[in-house]
């Protein structure tokens, strides 16, 4: 019997992007639903609102009628499910701690510290700037010399940060933060990443993401 | 069935705070799984050098070493000892949906529920007010998940028959809500309210490994009342004091 797998999702939101790239990793075809219609925020469908009635927020993975929340969770379980080819982790129980490690890392500390950077201005801008900067550096020292984060292998904190490769032009027209100049490392293994296919065909151009950001201040009176 | 070696005591080590729900969850998975480890207590205001090194990102606690080599957080805690001595109890669910439900709680719990706990705990007057009732609305999502139709219907405890990820990452810190409740003159987890809740509270803290893991009620409640009474500008003495009693009493 077919497997029926949709996912509820926000065609900007680096969080759907994860699943939507581990879903194109795994070769898995699914039904892609946009929520927030006219970017409306309160506009949460009624499958919204039934699969993930904790929080009503996006992406939801709904397998077979069965929802999935939080990307990170999502993602896991995308690989687990589907557990052929590629792992999402490392072999090594150490390495698969470390993996969790920098994936919750990514997850805690880079949209929020990211938003300051777009939304404030003066002295709250800087700060968020001079963060950020201290957050890529310290992922950049854990990439090091390697292809990917899991090493030669594409995995669990490359999907969780890659998403955020597109907020980059974001990042320097709204808040003067240049990841070439600051961290090249990590500019070069996103741009390694984009030649995944899964990778480029989720993203969306840069200048997209800050069309939408630019639209985002207005609407909410910020500049 | 192979066997896996019995493991050498020094192979594990955790570096943890007393009075730090997140320790008492690694103990309490270390306990379970039947694994020697040697234990060191820190101070979480005083970091140790061993602290510092080998979680210089975060600077907290707990840290588990397995042969020198640190894991962080207790989440990822518990699923490094799954992965490493899978022929052990194993602490998380097999089946990858119940996997991403037990995530997805675990992750309520750290990132909604124990911040409204700690907001009880840390205000007065109508910020109280406001942060009970956030608890409360977050109890009512946990026990909907207890009853029919619910993630986690007609289970004595999270993991089933036996306590597993789940049980351990909300029942250690759980039992806050009790002191908070006493110290803060305040109704947390009301029996009529949250039956379900209660009850399954109330078996987790009757396991055996449960009772030799969290410290003594009146431990907590001291140092609770020294970290409130700090709190109102009585000093961090006072709650070095209570603190220092509490953990060598």
């Amino acid at each position: 019997m077919a497997e029926v797998v949709v996912l509820l999702d926000l065609w900007v939101s680096p969080f759907g992007q994860r699943c939507r790239i581990a879903l194109a990793e795994k070769g898995v075809a699914y039904e892609y639903k946009e929520e927030y219609k006219e970017e409306d925020w309160t506009n949460k469908s009624p499958l919204l609102l039934q699969s993930n009635p904790v929080h009503k927020k996006v992406p939801v993975l709904i397998h077979d009628g069965k929802p999935v929340c939080e990307s990170l969770i999502i993602v896991q379980y995308i690989y687990e499910v589907w557990s052929d080819g590629a792992p999402l982790l490392p072999a090594d129980p150490y390495a698969r701690a470390q993996a969790r490690f920098w994936g919750d890392f990514v997850d805690k500390k880079i949209y929020e510290c990211g938003t300051r950077l777009w939304k404030l201005k003066g002295e709250a801008q800087q700060e968020a700037k001079k963060e950020l900067i201290e957050i890529l550096k310290l992922l950049q020292a854990e990439l090091g010399d390697k292809k990917y984060f899991g090493g030669d292998a594409f995995g669990y904190v490359d999907i969780a940060l890659v998403p955020f490769c597109a907020w980059f032009y974001t990042y320097k027209a709204c808040g003067g933060l240049s990841v070439e100049a600051e961290v090249p490392k990590l500019a070069a293994w996103g741009r390694r990443c984009m030649e995944r296919e899964s990778v480029a065909k989720t993203l969306y151009d840069p200048l997209k993401v800050y069309e939408f950001v630019c639209h985002l201040k207005k609407k909410y009176g910020i500049e | 069935m192979d066997q896996q070696p019995p493991i050498p005591p020094s192979d594990l080590k955790l570096l943890g705070s007393w009075a730090d729900s997140h320790t008492h969850r690694v103990q309490l998975a270390l306990k379970l799984k039947g694994l020697p480890f040697q234990y060191q207590e820190e101070d979480p205001l005083r970091p140790s050098a061993a602290l510092l090194l080998h979680n210089p990102v975060y600077e907290n606690l707990p840290v588990l070493l397995h042969r020198g080599c640190p894991v962080l957080h207790s989440t990822i805690i518990l699923h490094f000892l799954d992965d490493t001595w899978p022929l052990h109890r194993l602490l998380l669910p097999s089946d990858p949906f119940d996997r991403a439900t037990a995530r997805f709680w675990s992750h309520f719990a750290d990132d909604k529920l124990a911040p409204a706990v700690a907001a009880v705990f840390s205000s007065a007057g109508d910020g109280q007010r406001a942060a009970v009732d956030q608890v409360h609305q977050n109890l009512k999502l946990l026990e909907r998940e207890l009853g029919d139709g619910g993630a986690f219907a007609g289970r004595r405890f999270f993991g089933g028959d036996e306590i597993g990820f789940l049980d351990i990452v909300l029942g250690c810190g759980s039992y806050w809500l009790a002191v908070f409740e006493e110290v803060m003159e305040v109704k947390l987890v009301d029996p009529e309210a949250f039956p379900r809740f209660h009850a399954w509270l109330r078996d987790f803290e009757d396991q055996t490994e449960v009772k030799e893991t969290i410290p003594a009620i009146d431990k907590l409640l001291e140092y609770a009342r020294a970290v409130r009474q700090m709190m109102l500008g009585g000093g961090a003495a006072a709650a070095a004091a209570g603190g220092d009693n509490a953990a060598t009493n």
